[in-house]
């Protein structure tokens, strides 16, 4: 606990901790002292001169070095001649503080005059107008007139696009270098900053792309004014013609909060959309912040190409029914059948387990579709009040197998927030990646030996290992808590799972299980695959694993999209019924397919990789005739004569809780609890935050520890064998910007997104004559590919990277023979 | 008498080492590494009442005794900016004199502890760039520099840094910034530099001018410079003379000489027939004084100039005003040179400048009306204590002073447009 100190703030005694700021303890306490620089994530600048007020110090003796005292007997307070600017001020002992005398309304008046002299106040035709700090303060404590001649106002260019995503209005920034003191300082990512001097300073990146930042849209919320816009809402409505809800990101499994603020508009043919998506306060998820994913991302909701009525096969062609038609065509193909079920991570936790009680009922299996293994998180993952913002000094991070920059963006800053705050970072990974300078201990294995890598931790087979793995040993010895974060970099789902035992292996052996701020957690390919590990579903990286015969049921699960080589387990089935957004390629091949709605037009629940259960609001209204996933199956199980709950998500979510210890006790209305964050944003003063949300509609819960699963007794590694001669080992690895299906339709993104690339170190391509930029062929059998060659001298030798999700149709490591691909021209 | 500062007027060819050396150039310097303890110099130098020529007219060696002991390393720079408009000194010192000035940087090290001394300087020195580091060359090759210096465990190297240009690259902190790659704004205090400065870590900052005065301050001691100047101003200035006199130039006089023995005695006085109507002490961040009688009687030294004029006499830049000169053409000269140079890191420097030299050009332009002579004052006023930084503040002293003392001179402007000069 910090030592307390009490001081006077316009008459009133407040204690606040010592150090805090002055700005801050007057907002603790109510009291709203104007900022335009100050913003409470960042250090203070005191640049824009907009929190002044005037301070007084009790006056010491110096001879005695005792307080002066007045003839009444209290302390004589001493005021600076100037006034001082109270976010760079921390408070002190006796200290009197006035933030609403003349002397400080008049400075407030000053200084936004000043910055008025130069602002175009084009507020009638500005994004930011109706929610802009600027103008607030203008109207509260601005003059009525201006002294400075409009026609000697300065002109700069209003268009400037830093890169295809954020567009900069010179003549509205006022130069408080909030923009580049986050990119420098929160996010790490230096590509802003100030160019030239005086009236002349300008924002300029010098990035390539331009604004290169997974994190660029944070800035358009926290400018506090209207001179950085995204490219994705910039003029597409005013912010009073639109109305927020609340929702979760479905990108990863951070699942930071997210407010959509959607509007009614003709241009959309009279449909309400969604216009954007702003960041909701989470403290202990995503703070105040979202990346560029999240923020963009949210685009496939709203496709053209979404499905809108069911299909059915006559005469080998899909054809367009009524969901009661198809309801009939299923409880006639489907009676007495066992559903084989392969269910996708982006369904809610209501649709999962509607999913698994259908699977029960009618003798069959849900599987999860994955290619990550979880099976050990409900158990050793984070529970009770888990923070990760409170990990620091005495605590110890471990990331394995994942580019978290890449896979999570809110983890890998809430990561390196950790570190800087003292908690000891290891880095686990066959190659460099962002975390590496933030680490205190790297550990590099070679792809395929990640378990062993931390076996050796965990057993202290140290003889064995090599220095910096008894070094990360040594230091998990005296943590407090330790956090391991897995991805899937180079991994399927056998080596996944080998990576998943040896960890909570590691959590066991250093007595970490149980402890407070401690637990796996995996970073997933989908937000809510934790539920599916929750539930107990199987994982199924595609359809081979599931039993032949019987109904196949997909929902949010897309195996022939994945790898054109799983439409031939389609045949052979009774009864093919696919659920889902789109048609894609697995739906092609089904009897059956069924349009849901989106999660944006439905309630549900997703448990973010840290067992944190949230909910999602509706921010658009059903589409007419479409329902939900879970109360869709319910549907389908009452036509066959089995009973599950499809009225409302929430008594689905309380069956559920009845049922399964981890979700015990947890409500809808537990989850929509909240209370007080620091710091306070999205108040009407918009001092703060910017445009990001307060949160009104919870901040969800952690699911209780669940029972302790079996180990399986091999050590699992990925089964590489009969290498080819001359192969390369082909891993896989993620990148933010994919081309999955819900994510694709983003097409803002489209110049940054991910390339069917291969990268390769150069001395392992040149032998094999690959050069930059050169097409490779890939000979894979029964699916041959091509992909462009980068060289890339962080790769280890004799391997070669590939993204997911750009038809590479594997999900695990394989061997392949790659060979130029001869330029047909040129011969 | 033969000067102090300015040795080459007295011994031309000084800039070579070997004059230099001849003429018991780092006598001093090896004194302090070879006979006394850093704390002895710092404690000479704190009784020798030497103040910092930059402007700010600190003590430097109670400066000095600010780095705290327990944070290593420490860092000296000499600030060779000298971008104040009327001040010259520091360039006549490193074009001529430069191993004085050297020998004085080295001192300060070695007072402080540090191993490594920068020299900034402003981007215009290129010459002086080029001709300091080949005086740093000399001096490794004599093995001045390097380690081991005089068979002992002292070490020291200098680097030099030559800026690109910027007036607020004076300023301490800005200059810190600037040598550290980044671009030059002031930053924000505390921390001060005496505890966080270059690369974070405990930095003293002094002016090429207080530097130079090192040398002879160990060579000849505290009390030999305390019977120069005055009480509280010990030591000599050198004045930079520049306006309506016959003899510009720089002058290196005891403080506390008078106004009027600078500017008639050294000087020679105006022109034929010009009358004197202002002073500015300290460049173009001066009040304009009217130079009335008290005015040229009174000393030149810290106190006398604040206390009889309410001006602080800063680097001593005294730029000599006749009745030719219209004020207000002045301080639009003035105001254009802060709204060039305000770095822009604070709202009322940044829009304030830029906001007075709208006015003043309009005045200038014959597109004012009288309102803006008190428009132009409150802007100014309206920016006093509200700045970040000094550059702010110096900005409205030529702007307030001057239409409180010439108001007739700015009416004028306002009528006669342009035609006033
Ligand atoms: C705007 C501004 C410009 C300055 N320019 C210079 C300069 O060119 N040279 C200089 O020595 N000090 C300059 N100073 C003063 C320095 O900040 C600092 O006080 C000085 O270098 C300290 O050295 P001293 O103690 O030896 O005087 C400037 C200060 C301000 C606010
Ligand atoms: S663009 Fe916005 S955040 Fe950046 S400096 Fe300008 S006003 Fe501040
Ligand atoms: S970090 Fe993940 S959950 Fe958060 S906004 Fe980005 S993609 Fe969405
Ligand atoms: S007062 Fe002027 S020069 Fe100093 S920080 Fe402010 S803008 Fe920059
Ligand atoms: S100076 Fe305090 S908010 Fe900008």
């Amino acid at each position: 606990m910090s030592k307390m100190v009490t001081l006077s703030i316009d008459g009133r005694s407040v204690t606040v901790p010592e150090n805090t700021l002055v700005v801050d303890a007057a907002k603790m306490n109510g009291i709203d002292i104007p900022v335009f620089c100050y913003h409470p994530k960042m250090k203070p600048v005191g640049m824009c001169r907009m929190c002044l007020v005037e301070i007084g110090r009790p006056m010491i003796d110096r001879a005695t070095n005792q307080p002066v005292l007045e003839d009444n007997g209290s302390p004589k307070i001493q005021f600076s001649p100037k006034l001082e600017t109270s976010c760079t001020t921390p408070v002190s002992e006796g200290m009197v503080v006035l933030t609403r005398n003349d002397k400080v309304e008049a400075a407030r008046k000053e200084i936004i005059e000043f910055i008025l002299t130069s602002h175009p106040l084009d507020c009638p035709i500005c994004d930011k107008g109706g929610e802009c700090p600027l103008q607030n303060l203008t109207m509260r404590f601005g003059s009525k007139e201006g002294r400075f001649l409009f026609d000697e106002k300065m002109h700069l260019a209003k268009h400037v696009p830093l890169g295809e995503l954020i567009w900069l209005d010179r003549e509205r920034c006022i130069q408080c270098a909030r923009c580049v003191r986050f990119q420098h300082d929160v996010v790490d990512d230096p590509v802003l900053d100030f160019h030239n001097r005086g009236r002349s300073l300008e924002i300029m990146t010098f990035s390539e792309p331009g604004f290169g930042s997974y994190f660029s849209g944070n800035t358009t919320d926290i400018c506090p004014v209207g001179a950085l816009t995204t490219a994705d809402f910039r003029f597409g409505a005013r912010p009073w013609e639109m109305k927020p809800a609340a929702s979760l990101c479905a990108q990863c499994p951070v699942g930071c909060n997210l407010e959509y603020t959607v509007r009614r508009e003709a241009k959309s043919g009279g449909a309400t959309v969604i216009k954007r998506a702003l960041p909701r306060q989470n403290e202990s998820v995503n703070e105040i912040w979202i990346c560029d994913k999240g923020r963009f991302g949210y685009h496939y909701t709203q496709d053209p190409a979404r499905l809108g009525q069911p299909l059915v096969r006559r005469d080998g062609e899909l054809v367009p029914v009524t969901f009661e038609e198809a309801l009939k065509i299923i409880a006639e193909k489907a009676a007495h059948q066992p559903f084989q079920i392969l269910a996708g991570g982006k369904l809610s936790t209501e649709d999962l387990a509607a999913l698994r009680g259908l699977a029960q009922e009618s003798g069959g299996k849900a599987w999860l579709h994955t290619y990550m293994s979880g099976g050990f998180t409900p158990h050793y993952g984070l529970s009770a009040d888990a923070n990760l913002g409170a990990l620091g000094q005495g605590d110890a991070v471990l990331v394995a197998a994942s580019d978290l920059h890449e896979e999570a963006p809110i983890w890998w800053l809430r990561v390196k927030q950790a570190a800087e705050r003292g908690a000891a970072l290891i880095v686990m990974n066959p190659r460099p990646t962002r975390l590496k300078k933030y680490a205190r201990h790297v550990i590099r294995y070679a792809y395929g030996e990640e378990s062993l890598a931390v076996a050796a931790m965990a057993e202290e087979n140290l003889a064995l290992a090599g220095e910096e793995i008894r070094a990360a040993a040594e230091t998990l010895k005296s943590a407090r808590n330790l956090v391991i974060f897995y991805g899937s970099e180079g991994l399927g789902l056998t080596g996944s799972k080998g990576l998943e035992q040896a960890l909570a292996d590691l959590l066991e052996r250093g007595g970490f299980t149980g402890r407070e701020n401690s637990g796996l957690i995996g970073v997933w390919h989908a937000p809510n695959l934790q539920a599916g590990f929750e539930l107990g579903l199987p994982p199924a990286e595609g359809l081979a694993d599931l039993p032949a015969g019987g109904v196949l049921y997909l929902a949010a699960a897309d195996p022939a999209g994945d790898d054109p080589r799983q439409a031939a387990y389609f045949s052979g089935r009774e009864f093919v019924i696919v659920q889902d957004l789109f048609l894609t390629e697995s739906a092609k091949l089904a009897d059956v397919v069924l349009p849901v709605l989106a999660y944006t037009e439905r309630e549900g629940t997703f448990v973010s990789g840290e067992r944190r259960l949230q909910r999602y609001y509706p921010a658009l209204a059903a589409r007419p005739g479409l329902k939900a996933d879970f109360a869709l199956t319910a549907l389908i199980a009452k036509s066959l004569g089995y009973e599950l709950e499809g009225r409302a998500a929430s008594l689905a979510l309380e069956k559920l809780a009845a049922s399964q210890p981890a979700f015990e006790g947890l409500n809808y209305l537990k989850l929509a609890e909240v209370h007080e964050q620091w710091p306070q944003v999205g108040g009407s003063d918009l001092y703060y935050g910017g445009t990001s949300y307060a949160n009104r509609q919870g901040l969800g819960k952690h699911l209780s520890r669940a029972a302790k699963p079996e180990p399986d007794a091999a050590p699992l590694r990925e089964g590489i064998r009969d290498v080819p001669k001359n192969a390369l080992r082909l891993v896989p690895h993620t990148r933010l910007y994919d081309a999955g299906s819900t994510f694709a339709p983003s097409r803002l993104l489209d110049q940054r997104r991910a390339r069917r690339q291969l990268r390769i170190h150069p001395r392992s391509a040149e032998p094999l004559g690959l050069q930059q930029g050169s097409q490779a062929l890939i000979e894979l059998e029964g699916a041959p590919f091509t992909a462009e060659i980068v060289l890339d001298e962080t790769i280890p030798g004799g391997t070669a990277l590939y993204p997911r999700s750009l038809g590479v149709p594997m999900n695990a490591p394989f061997h392949a023979v790659v060979k130029p691909v001869f330029d047909k021209s040129a011969s | 008498m033969s000067h102090i500062l300015l040795r080459h007027r007295d011994i031309p060819d000084i800039k070579e080492l070997s004059v230099y050396r001849a003429n018991g150039g780092f006598k001093a310097f090896q004194k302090a590494v070879t006979t006394m303890q850093p704390g002895d110099v710092v404690n000479e130098v704190k009784a020798s009442g030497l103040r910092g020529r930059g402007g700010a007219g600190f003590p430097t060696g109670v400066k000095w005794s600010f780095l705290p002991g327990n944070l290593w390393p420490h860092y000296v720079v000499a600030n060779a900016d000298e971008s104040e408009p009327g001040t010259f000194k520091d360039r006549e010192i490193l074009e001529n004199n430069p191993y004085q000035f050297l020998e004085g940087l080295m001192i300060a090290a070695y007072a402080v502890g540090a191993q490594e001394a920068y020299v900034y300087l402003r981007g215009e020195f290129e010459s002086i760039y080029r001709q300091l580091n080949a005086c740093i060359a000399r001096l490794e090759e004599a093995h001045l520099l390097g380690d081991q210096l005089f068979g002992t465990d002292v070490r020291l190297r200098i680097y030099t840094h030559l800026g690109a240009g910027a007036y607020i690259c004076g300023e301490e902190t800005a200059l810190l910034e600037s040598l550290e790659g980044k671009l030059g704004q002031p930053r924000l205090r505390p921390p001060f530099p005496a505890v966080a400065g270059l690369f974070n870590k405990p930095t003293v900052i002094n002016n090429v001018e207080t530097l130079t005065n090192l040398p002879p301050i160990l060579e000849k001691g505290a009390d030999w410079y305390k019977s120069l100047g005055t009480e509280k101003s010990p030591g000599v200035k050198i004045f930079c003379l520049s306006g309506c006199v016959q003899k510009p130039g720089n002058y290196e006089l005891p403080l506390g000489t008078t106004f009027r023995e600078l500017i008639y005695t050294w000087g020679g006085g105006l022109a034929e027939g010009r009358r004197i109507k202002g002073i500015m002490a300290a460049g173009a961040s001066s009040n304009i004084i009217p130079a009335d009688d008290r005015a040229l009687d009174t000393p030149m030294d810290y106190e006398s100039v604040q206390q009889n004029l309410g001006a602080p006499l800063g680097s001593a830049s005294v730029i000599i005003l006749d009745d030719s000169v219209n004020m207000a053409w002045l301080v639009a000269k003035t105001t254009h040179f802060f709204k060039h140079e305000s770095c822009g890191k604070c709202t009322p420097c940044r829009e304030g400048t830029f906001w007075m030299a709208h006015i003043t050009e309009r005045m200038m332009g014959g597109k004012a009306s009288p309102e803006d002579i008190d428009l132009l004052k409150n802007v100014a006023l309206q920016m006093q204590g509200k700045c970040l930084c000094a550059l702010g503040e110096f900005s409205t002293m030529a702007v307030v002073s001057g239409i409180k003392h010439f108001r007739p001179d700015f009416e004028a402007a306002v009528r006669g447009g342009g035609k006033a000069k």
